[in-house]
This record gives C-alpha cells, sequence and structure tokens, in this order.
C-alpha cells in the first residue's frame, strides 16, 4: 500500500464515522435538550440556557407534577386497556382471515385480497370526515371500545406477514390432520397458530408501536379527555396556559415514551425484521 | 304431512351437509372471513362512499343537508386556501428524496463492518418510535427562538440576530417542519435498507473482493441491483405521502403562517368549521389525484425497468423469492 492509499483509506474510515457520529447526534439532540430540561426547576429554567445541564439529575418535581397534571396514571390504564385488546383481536382476526385466504381457493378469494389492499391507498385523515359520521351513528364517540373496535379494523400489513408465514408451512400438515379427523378449526387453532407464533410477534410489534402512537382519532373520537385520555393524547393538557412550561411539558414527553424505549431496547432485533417483513411485501 | 317430512330431510341434509369437508370448509371460510369484511366494510369502503355522497351536499354533521351538484368541487379549486396548498407537497417531496438519499448513504456504511454499528442504528431509528404529539412538543421547543437549534448554531458561531424564525418565517418555515419528517423517518427507512442489503448472499460479496471489485463498485453492481425493488416502493410511496403530508403543520404550527398543508386545511374545515360537504369533496379530490399519481408511477416504472426487467427477468424473479425468503426467516427468528 503507498502513502497515499493509506491516507485515502484512513480518510473513509473517518468519514464513515464522522458521518455516523454526526446523524446519531442529529437523531438524539432533540430528544436529549428535552432530558435535560425536564430536571430543571421553574427557576433555574427560566434563568440558564436550554441546553445548560440541570443542576441536579435527581429531581422529579416535573415528572410527578406533569403525570398529575395530564393526568398519566388514568392515560396509561387506558392506553393498556386499549393495547391488549387492539393486540388479542387483531391478531385472532387477522390470522384466521389469512388462514382462510391462504389455505382454500374459493371464488372472490383473490377480489378480498385486492379490497384489502386497494384500503391502504386510502388515506386515514381523510376518511375520518366521514368515519365521524358513522362513529356518531353507532354511539362510538366518547366509549372506549367503541374506539377499540375502530382500531382493531383490518391491518394488511400483518395480514399479509400471516399469509407469507402460512405459505411456509406445509400443506401436508394440514393433510394428515384431516386424516386423523381433526375440524378445520382444530387445524387453525391447534396447528397452525402456534407455529405462526414468530410471524404474531412480529406483527403485533409493529401494531402496538402504531397503535400506543396513535392519537389522531384518539383526540377525535375519545372527547372526554378527563376520564378517556390515552397517553398520546393527555399530552394535550399542555396546550393552553401551559405552553410555555417546557420543563414541565419535556417531563411529559419523556413519560410518554418511555414505554416505547423500554420496549425498544428488549425488542431491538424483532422490531427490525418487523420493519423488514412487513415493507417486502406491504 | 309431506311438507314436514320434506323440512326434516333437508335438515337432515343440511346436517350431513355441514359435517362433509366441503360443508366445513364453507362454514369455516364464512365465519373466518365475517368479522374482517364487516370491519373493513364498516370503517373503510362505508365511509368511502359516504363521503362521495356528502360531497354534493351542504351540510354540517347535525342539522339538515341541501343538494348542491358540483359547487363543493369548483370552491376547492377556486379556493385560495384549497387546492394552493398543494403546493407546499413539493416541499415534503423535495424532503423525502433528501430522506431516502440519506437512508441509503448510511444504510450502507452500516452493512458493512462498523464498530458500534448497532447503536448508530439504534439511536437513529428510535424517533420512529415517538408518537405524533410528542414530536410535536419536542419540536416546538426545539424550534424556538433562542431555544436548542439556535444554541447549537451559537455554538458553529452563528449569530443569533442572523438566525430566522424558524417556525414564523415564511421562507424558512416549511423547510423547519420537513426536517421534522426527515428526522422522524430517515432510520426507518435506513433499517429496511439494511434489511435489503443483507438479503444479498455474503458469497457474492466474497467473490466480488476476490475480483477486486472496490467499495463504490460493490455498491454499484452488488447492493444498489438487489435494493432496487425496495427503493423503488419508497420513492412511490413518498410521492404519495408528500401530497398528503400532515402530521409535522398539524401537531407543531396546526398549519399557521402558512404551513398549512392540504389535509390540514381539510381537517380544519371539517371539524372546525363544520363544513363536511366541502372538506369531502377535497378529500375525494386528492384521493383522485393520489390515484392517478400511483398509476402513472407504476407505468412510469415498469416503462423505466422495462430493458433491464427483459434482459435479466430470471435473476430478478429469484432475487423476489430470496427476499421473500429473508423476511420470512427472520421473521421466523
Amino acid at each position: 500500500m503507498t502513502a497515499l492509499q493509506k491516507i485515502g483509506h484512513y480518510l473513509v474510515i473517518f468519514l464513515k464515522y464522522l458521518s455516523l457520529v454526526f446523524f446519531s447526534f442529529v437523531a438524539v439532540l432533540p430528544v436529549i435538550s428535552c432530558v435535560i430540561t425536564a430536571f430543571k426547576s421553574d427557576t433555574e429554567y427560566q434563568n440558564t440556557n436550554v441546553m445548560t445541564m440541570p443542576v441536579s439529575w435527581a429531581n422529579p418535581d416535573n415528572f410527578l407534577q406533569a403525570f398529575d397534571r395530564a393526568n398519566m396514571g388514568r392515560a396509561f390504564i387506558n392506553s393498556t386497556i386499549i393495547l391488549v385488546t387492539v393486540l388479542v383481536v387483531s391478531v385472532l382476526v387477522g390470522t384466521s382471515l389469512a388462514y382462510v385466504l391462504n389455505r382454500f381457493q374459493f371464488p372472490g378469494n383473490g377480489l378480498i385480497r385486492n379490497l384489502f389492499l386497494f384500503a391502504t391507498l386510502l388515506p386515514g385523515v381523510a376518511m375520518q370526515v366521514a368515519v365521524y359520521e358513522i362513529m356518531t351513528a353507532l354511539h362510538f364517540i366518547n366509549s372506549l371500545p367503541g374506539y377499540i373496535i375502530m382500531m382493531c379494523g383490518t391491518d394488511v400489513i400483518a395480514i399479509y406477514i400471516y399469509i407469507q408465514f402460512f405459505e411456509n408451512i406445509s400443506v401436508s400438515l394440514d393433510e394428515s390432520a384431516i386424516i386423523d379427523g381433526a375440524s378445520y378449526f382444530t387445524i387453525y387453532y391447534r396447528i397452525l397458530l402456534p407455529l405462526l407464533k414468530p410471524a404474531i410477534v412480529t406483527a403485533c410489534i409493529l401494531k402496538g408501536v402504531g397503535t400506543y402512537n396513535e392519537y389522531y382519532c384518539a383526540n377525535l373520537y375519545l372527547q372526554n379527555k378527563k376520564l378517556l385520555p390515552t397517553v398520546a393524547t393527555s399530552l394535550y393538557t399542555f396546550v393552553g396556559p401551559l405552553g410555555s412550561k417546557y420543563n414541565l411539558i419535556c417531563a411529559g414527553v419523556i413519560i410518554s415514551l418511555l414505554p416505547a424505549l423500554i420496549v425498544f431496547i428488549l425488542f431491538q432485533k424483532q422490531i427490525y425484521s418487523g420493519m423488514t417483513a412487513g415493507s417486502v411485501k406491504g | 304431512m309431506v311438507a314436514q317430512a320434506n323440512t326434516a330431510g333437508n335438515k337432515k341434509g343440511f346436517l350431513q351437509w355441514a359435517k362433509s369437508r366441503k360443508g366445513q370448509q364453507v362454514i369455516i371460510i364464512v365465519a373466518f372471513m365475517i368479522i374482517p369484511l364487516a370491519l373493513l366494510f364498516t370503517f373503510t369502503y362505508l365511509p368511502f362512499g359516504e363521503m362521495v355522497g356528502y360531497s354534493f351536499h351542504n351540510m354540517k354533521y347535525v342539522g339538515k343537508r341541501t343538494f348542491v351538484g358540483w359547487k363543493n368541487y369548483a370552491s376547492v379549486f377556486s379556493r385560495k386556501d384549497c387546492f394552493g396548498a398543494l403546493k407546499l407537497s413539493l416541499y415534503y417531496m423535495g424532503g423525502s428524496i433528501v430522506q431516502l438519499a440519506l437512508a441509503l448513504y448510511l444504510a450502507t456504511i452500516l452493512s458493512f463492518k462498523v464498530k458500534g454499528g448497532n447503536i448508530f442504528k439504534g439511536f437513529m431509528f428510535f424517533p420512529y418510535l415517538i408518537n405524533g404529539i410528542a414530536i410535536g412538543f419536542i419540536f416546538k421547543f426545539f424550534y424556538t427562538r433562542g431555544f436548542v437549534f439556535d444554541t447549537v448554531l451559537q455554538w458553529c458561531g452563528f449569530q443569533l440576530e442572523n438566525l430566522p424564525y424558524w417556525l414564523r418565517d415564511q421562507r424558512i418555515n416549511n423547510i423547519s417542519l420537513v426536517g421534522t419528517s426527515v428526522w422522524r423517518y430517515f432510520g426507518q427507512n435506513m433499517v429496511l435498507f439494511i434489511g435489503a442489503i443483507m438479503s444479498v448472499d455474503s458469497e457474492l460479496y466474497e467473490a466480488a473482493m476476490l475480483d477486486g471489485a472496490n467499495k463504490f463498485e460493490q455498491f454499484r453492481y452488488i447492493i444498489l441491483p438487489s435494493i432496487k425493488t425496495i427503493v423503488t416502493l419508497n420513492v412511490i410511496l413518498s410521492i404519495t405521502g408528500s401530497l398528503s403530508a400532515f402530521e409535522p403543520p398539524y401537531v407543531i404550527t396546526s398549519g399557521a403562517n402558512g404551513t398549512g398543508t392540504y389535509f390540514v386545511v381539510m381537517n380544519e374545515i371539517a371539524h372546525t368549521q363544520q363544513k363536511v360537504g366541502l372538506a369531502s369533496a377535497m378529500a375525494v379530490v386528492l384521493l383522485l389525484i393520489i390515484f392517478a399519481a400511483t398509476i402513472l408511477q407504476k407505468l412510469f416504472f415498469k416503462y423505466a425497468f422495462r430493458n433491464a426487467e427483459d434482459e435479466d427477468f430470471g435473476a430478478a424473479k429469484r432475487r423476489d423469492k430470496q427476499l421473500a425468503k429473508y423476511a420470512a426467516r427472520k421473521a421466523g427468528r
């Protein structure tokens, strides 16, 4: 290797790490600045620059106050109820639909797949103009079950993940079970559903993140913010009179993203593969 | 007597049919599809139909409705705040190009051996998991005069007096908002691209190394062809996504100071002004534009890739299979 080549080699490595460090910094800076501010007392917040480190890193006042003001205890309970129900229902509905679409050839099979695919083209925000009317007619406004039912609405990416997975499970498994006298429901429930577990984990992570973070419909349909806040909408408390108390707001923001952070640290691998699996066919 | 026997016979016939394989198939198909189809109908196709109906009426959510024909559609095109708002999507398209290029660049770096690669990946991906409202607050704070962004720029030697108001100055505020969207999604795109790059057989790299290919040649001849499909898909998605840009202005500026994109305006007209007919017409117009754009892009990419595909159709097929297998294997972990 000549000296010039050597310099070039190290330059490439330097640029490589420089861009990684730079963009990682860009990615975390807004969140870090929030963490810094969340630990500052009112006077400290008013008198220091936002990027000055707080006096104490163990000052929980803002977090406690934000948790209390934004009614976040209630919000976490609601969000948990929503999350668990939506995940259970959408897994059952999604896998059973994928089972039928993958294992049986019947007239309309292709049409139904296309109906689901076409639905992804309709942007959600635009549809809510009319969904609002339907939610009103069904008395689903300000109703947790109503919101949950709407959120269970079909998740095409999950269905495609399931179908793809079914394609890799040999049909001979079904056939031998049929010879043993198993019904189709038994085959689905006892044999295929357990095999589908990895795909279910992937789909649940995708759907779970979406559901936990959903705020547009929650804001629109769960208007009683006192009784029916979700973690995402509880942050709306800070719009208005509290709008400039950023030390409080930042604490609220940090609380709201903690669950996502924990899930991310625990399930990094599954989240990444979920993203990839969802995109290849989606 | 005869009739009774007949119904009994039918009943028996039905039971027998239900017990037969064919009958069981029909039953399970119907039973398993009724709920998802009901949900799909209630929350997608029924509102879609209703919306088309609303767009011909002058109406609020409550109260009486009058049929007005095409008048709402005429207003969509004549009102300044409606159709003109679509111009803003150009900013978002520009942003998504930057975002895709950045994601591709970082994905390429990270798909080679890098120390601490997983940590960098995690940092850059995490913004994707933050909820929209939190992002709204984070960036209101970030862009406030003299706060985070200004401070960092001052560290770099800029003077505060020379810096614009990031969210108020109409020359720059849309770019600030697009920046938040790039910030949120570039890491996610990067993860997608890494996934696609990793699906390439490692033997290919080894062969290329033996043949003396450099990093750039590896990118050009191995990586790029293998991720063409997913990049194309993301370009298509980004154009339709830009037309329906909504979140950044909705949560950060509420559409003030000339940042109201088409959907923000539509949302305001529907839920604050309660002009449901006009809002529906806006939604229908945009849906038509999105359909047209999707079809045009499909045709364009079909045309653009036609030669390459003809020449190497077999390879593409094999690659798609590999991608699918890869995803399944990954999901299987």
